[in-house]
């Protein structure tokens, strides 16, 4: 087992993870670092391509890096764009849920059963 | 084809600098509005407006003369290794019809941003003044990116400046609508992240001329198809995976819910029939394609179910585009060919995209007027509409005229589009899908004929305008639906790949009375399952009928209660999460006919 197939395997898990939490956890941070797991999943399998050098037969694809680095950059302005909105919407509401009918609800014990 | 063999295109053509000035002029209006701030960010923003419009113009004209796409290589650096912006027809008309809506927008926008006077800035109309261009920009490059991961970065930036406007009156649930919009679209995105890498490692290129000669039918671009195809749909907001478009709409002031519903969803879609039609050019399986089409037959029903059991005019106008955009996603099999198997850009194609621009401009026109009706009111509860005709008649006039263009109605865009799909339907002999176009103007014109049922009514009480009528505001809606309902009388061959001598057709008795069919349908439904209240007395003509229709509302009602309950379900994180996996699973399926 090559070490591009291994660090293949280990950004698959991570992927997976990072969707498990997005789509399953309820409280919006975790939501958020969770979308930030599932990228780095998503950057290492770019690694994993710049790796195997598919463009032009190197030891490295500088091509993928660069794409990483705005992926980073992409990720980290979504991250900011996200927690900001959550700082909002606590100071407004003092809720943080994603469900439009929370406050009818039983609020966080419910959200955290 | 749109895009011709990659040799001759790898040079930057004469009119190429049109694609940067599309581009720059926009990006510009951001940055110096954000940096002059104030006041100065409308005028900025307006200022780029025309520029923009002109800049769109030149582009069709330049792509009419010389006839093949415009290129800019950025930098001089051909693919693979640079970056190209191409238009090709397309695109052209796409930027076109987004100028158009946004400067009308713009117009209409100008009376609810406006800085209070005494103060030098203040939070919502800044914001509004740097997004609206920025959304522009972002856009321009959805349409102009030659490569798939430029296309990614346009996609960001789209979400980036479109969720904000969600949340510019900062209350709590729209904050909540907003985190959600963006949560979801962020998960979207991923997916075609993960596409792209997926696709880079197989090709080593993402440039979209380049990949669609070298791509096959291999696992890793099956995989590749599906999470992308997914991911766009996600952002497009195609049921079943609408979760954030309801609430985003609720909220959100008209302007932003007109660029939004008319606009944003549009990149995504552009760049599903970008990657369909351009890309993956071996991949489409007949049950891929009917698969897009039986989830956007499933949105149409849906949404204008739904739409009909609304309480607020907004977001029936919000569950409408629900609904319009499933209508876009019939082209899929409607443009396949079975031998080789591939998604040809003929009819179906000029038909869908047709769709697009028509939804676009009818839309943006159908929020206008629901803003104007809900100034002048107060509210915007359906059943409080009575009186509104005779008190503010050009608002409702816009929204009747936009109306009646989606439901297609000659000479409207919707109804060459409806013409374009039902050609496509019989030649390629899927009687199914003549039904579901047939169906989903039925469908249009029960919620339009709802809402403008209440509007014309008299009003129970003397209702009190809040505000005097804006004649500059009324005006940019209604030339929004003017031009919705002109749009098929324009020569669309040199862009849209529709047959010569096919279109224009000159609107005749018959489409007419074919349109008429849709109305009566609708009437029919719209009594079915429509939300009346105490206004169901106006049904009564005589009380025999009263009685037949209250009995038979009683059987469809319950009907009508379970699409609500299901689109309630589908609000949910996990549920909507479920659908989005399964659709994956669903899609890599439909595509493993062509595996090799």
């Amino acid at each position: 087992m090559s070490a591009a197939t291994i660090f293949g395997l280990c950004a698959a898990v991570i992927v997976g993870l990072g969707l498990y939490g997005l789509i399953v956890n309820p409280q919006p941070l975790r939501k958020i670092v969770a979308f930030n797991l599932l990228g780095s999943g998503v950057f290492l399998l770019f690694g994993v391509v710049a790796r195997k050098g598919a463009a032009a037969g190197f030891g490295g694809d500088p091509v993928p890096q660069a794409m990483v680095i705005t992926g980073v950059v992409v990720a980290f302005s979504a991250t900011a764009l996200a927690v900001g909105l959550l700082l909002r919407l606590f100071a407004a509401g003092g809720l943080a849920t994603l469900e439009p009918d929370a406050p009818t609800r039983a609020g966080t014990e419910h959200a955290d059963s | 084809m749109p895009y011709p063999a990659p040799a001759p295109e790898q040079v930057t053509t004469a009119g190429g600098f049109l694609l940067v000035l599309s581009l720059a002029v926009p990006v510009t209006g951001v940055l110096l509005a954000f940096v002059a701030g104030g006041r100065k960010a409308e005028r900025i923003a307006l200022t780029t407006m025309p520029i923009g419009l002109a800049s769109a113009i030149a582009i069709l004209v330049a792509l009419q003369r010389t006839g093949a796409p415009l290129v800019y290589l950025l930098g001089g650096w051909a693919p693979p290794l640079g970056v190209a912006l191409r238009a090709d027809g397309l695109s052209a008309a796409m930027m076109a019809i987004t100028a158009v809506v946004i400067a009308a927008i713009g117009v209409f926008a100008r009376a609810d941003f406006q800085t209070p006077p005494g103060s030098d800035e203040s939070r919502a109309p800044f914001a509004f003044w740097v997004l609206l261009p920025a959304i522009w920009g972002a856009l321009n490059m959805v349409f102009l990116g030659g490569d798939l991961f430029t296309l990614y970065v346009a996609l960001e930036l789209l979400t980036f400046a479109a969720v904000p406007l969600v949340c510019l009156d900062g209350r709590a649930e729209t904050l909540q609508a907003a985190l959600r919009y963006l949560m979801f679209a962020l998960l979207g995105s991923v997916l075609y992240l993960v596409g792209t890498a997926l696709l880079y490692g197989s090709y080593g290129t993402l440039d979209i001329v380049l990949l669609s000669h070298k791509i096959q039918a291999e696992p890793a671009t099956l995989v590749a198809a599906a999470l992308m195809t997914v991911g766009l749909l996600a952002k497009t907001a195609l049921f079943p995976l609408h979760l954030w478009l309801p609430p985003a709409h609720a909220g959100a002031p008209a302007a932003a819910s007109a660029v939004l519903s008319a606009l944003v969803v549009k990149g995504s879609f552009f760049l599903v029939v970008r990657l369909w039609f351009d890309v993956f050019v071996q991949l489409p399986s007949f049950a891929l394609a009917q698969l897009l089409a039986v989830l956007g037959a499933a949105a149409i029903v849906f949404g204008s179910v739904v739409a009909l059991r609304q309480e607020r005019l907004k977001l029936l106008i919000a569950y409408s585009t629900l609904a319009q955009i499933g209508y876009l996603f019939l082209m899929f099999p409607l443009a396949f060919s079975g031998a080789p198997t591939r998604l040809e850009s003929g009819g179906a194609l000029a038909g869908g995209l047709l769709q697009a621009f028509s939804h676009a401009t009818a839309k943006a026109a159908m929020f206008m007027s629901a803003g104007l009706i809900y100034a002048a009111l107060g509210h915007d509860r359906i059943a409080g509409l009575g009186g509104v005709g005779r008190a503010r008649p050009i608002s409702v006039l816009a929204f009747a005229l936009a109306g009646v263009a989606l439901i297609g109605v000659p000479p409207s865009g919707a109804s060459l589009a409806k013409d374009l799909l039902l050609q496509a339907a019989a030649e390629t002999a899927q009687w199914w899908w003549t039904v579901v176009v047939h169906a989903g103007g039925i469908l249009t014109s029960s919620y339009v004929l709802l809402v403008l049922a209440h509007a014309l009514a008299p009003a129970d009480a003397p209702i009190t305008l809040h505000v005097p009528a804006a004649r500059v505001r009324e005006g940019s809606a209604l030339v929004l639906a003017l031009c919705s309902l002109l749009l098929g009388l324009l020569p669309w061959q040199g862009y849209l790949p529709v047959a010569q001598g096919a279109a224009p057709a000159p609107p005749t008795l018959k489409a007419f009375s074919s349109s008429l069919w849709a109305v009566l349908g609708g009437v029919a439904l719209a009594v079915l399952l429509g939300r009346w209240g105490e206004r169901f007395a106006l049904l009564r003509v005589g009380k025999a009928v009263g009685a037949t229709v209250g009995r038979a509302r009683h059987a469809t009602l319950p009907a009508a209660g379970v699409v609500e309950r299901m689109d309630g379900m589908l609000q949910r994180w996990p549920a909507a999460g479920l659908a989005l996996l399964a659709l994956t699973l669903l899609f890599g399926a439909a595509l493993l006919p062509v595996a090799r």
